[in-house]
């Protein structure tokens, strides 16, 4: 399963990252040394274990379903880069 | 075209009619100006956290409940990732192999035949925002108030057969969800939206054909002229001997044809795994059953029972359960006057006919079921004839009053009184010696004219089977 | 004795004794990140305005003769991943470099509450990826006891500026090592709690089932304090959990006779270093001679928690990360055609290169095809450690460790290569794997650089932790040592 230049340019293109020539080359590179050495967990049988995605079982944790307050539209569009009647404007999205 | 099998699987997305976003306090209310119920959380700035919102999963159980589907004790969200503007995080939450619901189905009448159609799931996830393209399409804006709103996705299994059995599918399925309460179902706001799994395949092949995934049928006319067209263009490309394209499709509601979504293309590789920011769900037996009590009555249930309590036809009882709301009508009509037959015909005559003109429903009239009711009683007492209680409620429609209010102020009240009658016609009969005269020779005709007589005298308001009556009586 | 020396407590007592004012000792806090940023360089941004409000304020209150808490006009730093109302958050990063967020991170408000001071924002390793700093977008931060060394990372500004005296205490982020491997690093005392309990609230997620607020502080006393101060349940993180928060304090001072520590073989094996590993194991005898119990005991799995947590973290880290794409806040990249464009491009230029390289490590591990070969078996593995400390926990009450294999490396020494960079955090990774709560404390000096020694709990009892820490620091000789900051000259080196 060694990771290949292909493999990088689809998770580039994935995550939406641009990468050079040089990039792609040391990501494979790089990329390739660690999942080497994360090749070390297939010495152990992990087949009859069951995955930790929460390290302490807490389940059912809910919100009533109550209004708040939002934000001022001024605070909502503080930080954007761009902005038209209230609105975020972005580029051109192509369908 | 008949050597032909249609295969149609629906993914129907419901905006849930909550109060608030799914994992936020923000309003779900529609139709606002653009980013006003937006909080840092639904905007998914750098930091936040969601919080599941208890109701949302009450009406996701409920859902799966009318589905009759089997319910996860352990569910889950997921993260499905992607990068859309609309989609502030870059990741929908979702859920991806513990659905809230699994395995259930909905029967359907199709060409009068039953039909049961499997759901395959239901689960819960999150609204995107919603992107306006510029006119000269160089820029787009982004709105984030839909951002949040909780959704449940149902998926049926690809049971339908042609595109009436889909359209008639979703009808059914809106009749059951409006039923429930879980959300206002109305496709024009978005609120109930459906894509659809198509492919075809010639009969008695067991494997199925490629199929394509359509979107943007905004309503249940474009569902079904969506689904024609697509079925038809896959036909007849086989026919040519071409292959079809898995690819994702849009109606285009203008052009009344379906177009390629190229931007849909790319692999569909969303990454999933589970959401770290949000514990299991665990929905034992207990919270079921809390939810299933507020599980009403369904349509196919309703109709049934109306037909063997109430001993209506049919076709009354299909009406009267088209809606919760009119079955609840016609029942709470009928508590007060046990003449099940007549309060269908009201409701769907007369009562029917001044909502459509009026344009309104059954949670914004004015007339209660307790007036219809005493309407209806003093008819069969005779109180007011059939063509006055036409009348009478067409003003009780228009303005909320009582059959008796409507009644005294127009003294309309039909007069059976025997004694009065009797008085008026007495009068009647001296003014006109001769017709009373004709009568007594045995000319039919002359009393006619006398009970014409009689209602002029009242204005219409005396009781036309009595006045018959005495009239006979006293020429004899 | 200056003023911003003072620990929390010190200080405490002045203010609610009316001998010093807050804004006095802010000034003097002040005054001192004036002498000495220019060379630790710890802070992004300093708050120099909103703290004297902030002091005055606390002045005002306490004039009026309300009470005075623990925390009241003590300033204070946070790291520059926690979310504070109008004043810019960077994480460090220039994809977030004009990022004002309109709400507060729950930390933030409950020290707030409490009246304690923010003086600024402390730098870190870019979205906390790293282990020296050196990944910051902006700079590296300075180690005060060796400009040329680094001040350890994620957290590295906070424990810089809690060990220059630039402030009172810190709070930094740990994912896998972040606060106890810089406090190693500059001497300080950095406590990382159980997974869940501080509210993650307005902390920018990195990954998500890893990352934990504490604090960084000059005693062990103060630690207490401060987690006094930010723990308990919070209803806006679904992770948080209910457990009762005790008074920290009252284990302060305790004595430590007949508490068991485990002693796990492994910790003394994977690449220590040979005076770092005597100097822990000399910490051990002294907590025996404190009268602890020692247990020798074994986590067999813990050569696994590194290559699992190389899995998980970037796996997480990608889907959190996603959000930066130019169209809500933060850098735009704004010459482009088209969005696809827009969103390449700013995160190209915004992101540095450890970030990529995690967000492309991650999106592999996730990819289809990959994601049981990587994610779900690393997350089971993750099930195998976390079992390896239920089961030492049946044996004994906390377990003592070192911190970091090594004491604080020079800047530049491992910038090329990620994977010794990472092998940085081999025994504080296990701990985060299985969201216990750890502490590291100072433990010796060598050649002038501080060790650290990492005393590792059970879930939601930090209170040993800290009855055992509060001992062993009394029983430490250099217990007041600090930097010399005689030879470096105002303004820098």
């Amino acid at each position: 399963m060694d990771i290949t230049k292909k493999d990088v340019e689809y998770i580039a293109k994935l995550a939406r990252l641009e990468v050079s020539e040089h990039e792609k080359e040391t990501f494979t590179e790089q990329l390739g040394d660690i999942l080497n050495y994360v090749k070390v967990l297939e010495e152990l049988n992990t087949e009859d274990i069951s995955p930790t995605f929460h390290v302490f079982p807490v389940k059912n944790v809910f919100r009533s379903d109550q209004i708040k307050e939002s934000l001022s539209p001024e605070e909502v569009l503080q930080n954007a880069p761009d902005q038209e009647n209230g609105f975020f404007k972005v580029p051109r999205v192509i369908e | 075209m008949s050597q032909y099998e249609i295969v149609i699987g629906l993914e129907i997305h419901l905006e849930l009619r909550t109060k608030s976003k799914i994992f936020c306090s923000c309003p779900t209310t529609f139709g606002d100006a653009p980013n006003t119920h937006v909080c840092p959380v639904c905007l998914g700035l750098p930091g936040v956290l969601p919080v599941l919102n208890k109701k949302a999963l009450d009406y996701a159980v409920l859902t799966g409940l009318a589905l009759n589907c089997d319910i996860n004790t352990y569910s889950k969200f997921d993260r499905k990732n992607y990068f859309y503007p609309d989609l502030p995080k870059a990741y929908q939450i979702s859920q991806y192999d513990f659905p809230v619901a699994q395995n259930g189905n909905l029967r359907i009448q199709s060409n009068g035949e039953p039909r049961v159609i499997g759901i395959n799931r239901v689960h819960l996830e999150e609204d995107a925002g919603k992107l306006v393209h510029s006119e000269e399409g160089d820029y787009s804006l982004v709105d984030y108030n839909r951002t949040g709103v909780p959704l449940v996705e149902i998926v049926t299994e690809p049971d339908l057969r042609s595109t009436e059995e889909a359209r008639g599918f979703l009808e059914s399925l809106k009749k059951i969800l409006l039923y429930t309460g879980v959300s206002d179902c109305k496709m024009e706001e978005g609120s109930l939206r459906c894509d659809a799994n198509v492919s075809v395949r010639l009969k008695g092949e067991t494997e199925l054909g490629t199929k394509t995934e359509l979107k943007n049928m905004n309503s249940f006319k474009a569902v079904q002229k969506g689904l024609e067209f697509e079925v038809e263009r896959q036909i007849s490309r086989l026919e040519k001997g071409e292959r079809i394209t898995q690819e994702t499709l849009r109606w285009d509601e203008g052009s009344a044809q379906t177009v390629s979504m190229r931007s849909k293309e790319e692999a569909h590789d969303y990454r999933y795994f589970p959401e770290p920011d949000l514990v299991p769900m665990e929905i034992g037996a207990p919270m079921v059953e809390e939810i299933r009590k507020t599980l009403p009555e369904l349509p196919l249930a309703k109709r049934e029972r109306f037909i063997a309590q109430y001993g209506i036809p049919e076709y009354d009882a299909e009406i009267l359960t088209s809606t919760r709301e009119m079955a609840d009508y016609f029942e709470e009509c009928v508590k007060i006057f046990p003449d099940p037959k007549a309060v269908s015909n009201w409701l769907m005559g007369e009562l029917a006919r001044h909502m459509n003109a009026a344009g309104l429903n059954f949670y914004n009239i004015k007339i209660a079921p307790q007036h219809l009711a005493d309407m209806l009683e003093m008819l069969q007492q005779g109180k007011i004839s059939g063509k006055m209680a036409k009348e009478v409620f067409a003003d009780m429609f228009a303005s909320g009053k009582t059959a008796g209010q409507v009644v005294a102020e127009k003294g309309l009240e039909q007069i059976s009184d025997r004694g009065v009658l009797e008085k008026i016609i007495d009068e009647v009969i001296k003014k006109h010696p001769g017709p009373a005269a004709d009568y007594r020779a045995r000319k039919e005709k002359a009393l006619g004219f006398l009970v014409g007589q009689v209602m002029k005298v009242t204005r219409g308001s005396a009781n036309p089977q009595m006045v018959n009556e005495i009239l006979r009586d006293k020429l004899k | 004795m200056k003023l911003y020396q003072l620990k929390v407590h010190e200080a405490h007592k002045l203010i609610s004794d009316k001998e010093i004012s807050s804004e006095e000792l802010l000034l003097s806090v002040l005054n001192r990140i004036e002498d000495v940023e220019g060379m630790v360089q710890g802070f992004v941004t300093v708050t120099g305005d909103y703290a004297r409000k902030k002091a005055r304020e606390a002045d005002e209150k306490i004039a009026r003769g309300e009470a005075v808490g623990p925390l009241t006009g003590i300033p204070f730093a946070l790291k520059d991943n926690m979310c504070s109302k109008d004043i810019l958050t960077t994480c460090s990063s220039k994809i977030l470099k004009n990022f004002i967020p309109p709400y507060n991170a729950e930390v933030f408000d409950r020290l707030e509450e409490q009246g304690a001071v923010l003086v600024g924002k402390t730098n870190m390793d870019e979205f906390a990826m790293g282990s020296s700093t050196e990944n910051s977008g902006y700079f590296t931060t300075r180690n005060p006891w060796d400009p040329a060394r680094v001040p350890g990372g994620s957290s590295g500004g906070s424990a810089a500026v809690a060990a220059a005296d630039e402030v009172l205490f810190a709070l930094g982020s740990d994912t896998g090592g972040s606060i106890r491997q810089p406090a190693s690093y500059c001497g300080v005392v950095g406590m990382k709690p159980t997974y869940g309990r501080v509210s993650r609230y307005g902390l920018i997620a990195f990954a998500s089932s890893l990352d934990q607020i504490g604090p960084l502080t000059r005693d062990v006393r103060d630690c207490a304090l401060v987690m006094n101060a930010i723990c308990g349940h919070d209803p806006k993180d679904s992770t948080s959990t209910p457990v009762e928060v005790p008074d920290y304090s009252s284990f302060i001072g305790e004595e430590i006779k007949g508490i068991r520590m485990g002693i796990a073989e492994e910790y003394f094996s994977l690449g220590i270093n040979h005076e770092v590993k005597d100097m822990v194991e000399e910490a051990v005898a002294g907590l025996e001679g404190l009268g602890m119990e020692k247990v020798e005991l074994s986590l067999p799995h813990t050569s696994y928690a590194l290559p699992a947590y190389y899995l998980v973290n970037p796996a997480e880290a990608s889907s959190n990360l996603a959000r930066y794409d130019g169209i809500r806040y933060g850098f735009r990249y704004e010459d482009s055609e088209s969005l696809l464009e827009t969103y390449k491009k700013t995160r190209s230029v915004g992101f540095g290169a450890e970030v990529k390289r995690r967000i492309m490590l991650g999106t592999y591990a996730l990819s289809s095809g990959y994601y049981d070969a990587y994610y779900l078996r690393a997350q089971k593995v993750r099930t195998l450690i976390k079992k390896d400390f239920d089961q030492a926990f049946e044996k004994c009450d906390v377990i003592v460790a070192p911190t970091a294999p090594t004491v604080a490396f020079r800047t530049g020494e491992k910038v090329r290569d990620p994977l010794q960079m990472y092998l940085n955090d081999v025994f504080t990774i296990p701990v985060s794997m299985s969201g216990l709560p750890a502490v590291s404390i100072p433990c010796g000096f060598i050649k002038g650089l501080p060790v650290g020694l990492q005393i590792i709990g059970k879930a939601f009892d930090e209170g040993t932790i800290l009855k055992v820490a509060g001992a062993f620091e009394e029983s430490m000789p250099f217990k007041n040592m600090k930097p010399a900051f005689g030879s470096y000259s105002r303004g820098g080196v």
